[in-house]
């Protein structure tokens, strides 16, 4: 797709108006990223996902609903942490719109990127929602090769794809789970916070988000003792807190060299 | 009102409704609507980036170390030993995700078989 320089000069000698058959045709650009290598990486941990699910007793529907309407994986993670643990729905709540605060950086700088002069709001909310960790970073490495007017288009067809195998990813995996034998459970259990654990400190931004992350993982035990049930919310504003005077002392030491 | 409060079948879906699906497109409809009015590389991102990280990483302590279904029954330190380990080959193969995932299924699983 890349080398299809003719198709990327003729939309920037015209206005911006294509035919349906070439955004359908990049549109189905878009779903052919399905076969990637981080496309792969994130069915793996939504295998990991579902049986998670499962061993915390929400049902398949449930499970598939979850994955439709919010998508992005930590904050179904923190949802059914949350539910499991017996939070109140605003707690809930709170939770996962915390552990969430991270897409609207995300949606903003993916925005320069991905509207053309004449799209309208209404798509580009709709397009909003495919934004999770890696449809982001799909679009971020490869939106500059596609043709400005078709990239809506094109990201319309990764988000889908990526959502809709997904959610049949977890139908597969709660059809297959009753034959799998309890040492299954355990290893997918196990494939989520790996997943999180090393992507995360891979895209961390700055060297603060590093110490956050430090922060979260020793903080919560002293926090899951001290305060039950708010334990989630705790460690993510003091250790994110902490991390950031970390950031502002850092920042000041290299100001003062 | 919590995840079983209510026995009706609508519950939990309303439950992932407002608790899920409202408290994340929230921010990415903000997104949207904030535009290109917020700079990238402003403090006030930063700190909204470490809550964000922090709170992902309380998740992974909490799944690590206090799993629910099957794992559950496994001694703490396998859990932690087989994610330290995964995480030490991480870092030392150039910060590959895949290896590290391996790893650390393989040794929870040897050490699952095991004992």
């Amino acid at each position: 797709m890349r080398d299809d320089r003719s198709l990327e000069s003729s939309s920037v000698s015209d206005s911006g108006a294509h035919d349906f058959a070439t955004h359908l045709r990049w549109f189905l650009h878009g779903t052919s990223r399905i076969f990637s290598v981080p496309a792969i990486l994130l069915m793996s941990s939504f295998v990991g996902f579902a049986g998670l699910a499962i061993e915390s007793g929400m049902t398949m529907v449930q499970t598939v609903f979850m994955t439709l309407v919010i998508w992005a994986l930590p904050a179904k993670v923190v949802l059914i942490g949350a539910a499991t643990s017996g939070a109140t729905l605003p707690a809930a709540a709170l939770s996962v719109a915390l552990s969430s605060v991270r897409l609207m950086p995300m949606v903003v700088s993916l925005l320069p990127e991905l509207k053309g002069p004449r799209t309208s709001r209404v798509t580009l909310l709709f397009l909003s929602h495919f934004v999770a960790v890696t449809a982001w970073v799909m679009a971020m490495e490869e939106m500059h090769a596609i043709p400005r007017n078709l990239r809506t288009s094109y990201f319309a067809g990764v988000g889908m794809v990526l959502v809709g195998t997904n959610a049949l990813v977890v139908v597969a995996v709660y059809l297959l789970s009753a034959s799998f034998p309890p040492i299954v459970f355990a290893a997918l259990f196990m494939l989520t916070p790996m997943y999180f654990l090393t992507s995360l400190w891979r895209s961390a931004r700055e060297r603060a988000g590093q110490v956050a992350m430090i922060a979260g993982l020793v903080l919560f035990p002293v926090f899951h003792r001290l305060a039950p049930g708010y334990d989630l919310l705790l460690t993510g504003v003091i250790g994110g807190a902490g991390a950031f005077i970390f950031h502002r002392i850092d920042r000041n030491r290299l100001e003062a060299k | 009102m919590t995840w079983t409060s209510l026995p009706d079948w609508w519950w939990p879906f309303l439950f992932i409704l407002l608790a899920g699906w409202l408290a994340t497109d929230v921010w990415r409809f903000l997104g949207v609507f904030v535009g290109g009015r917020i700079r990238e590389d402003s403090e006030a991102l930063v700190l909204v980036r470490c809550i964000a990280t922090a709170l992902v990483a309380a998740v992974i302590a909490q799944l690590i170390l206090y799993p629910t279904g099957e794992l559950a029954s496994s001694p703490i330190w396998l859990r932690v030993g087989a994610a330290a380990g995964g995480f030490a080959v991480y870092l030392a193969t150039g910060k590959r995700v895949l290896i590290g995932v391996a790893v650390a299924e393989a040794l929870l699983v040897i050490g699952l078989l095991v004992l």
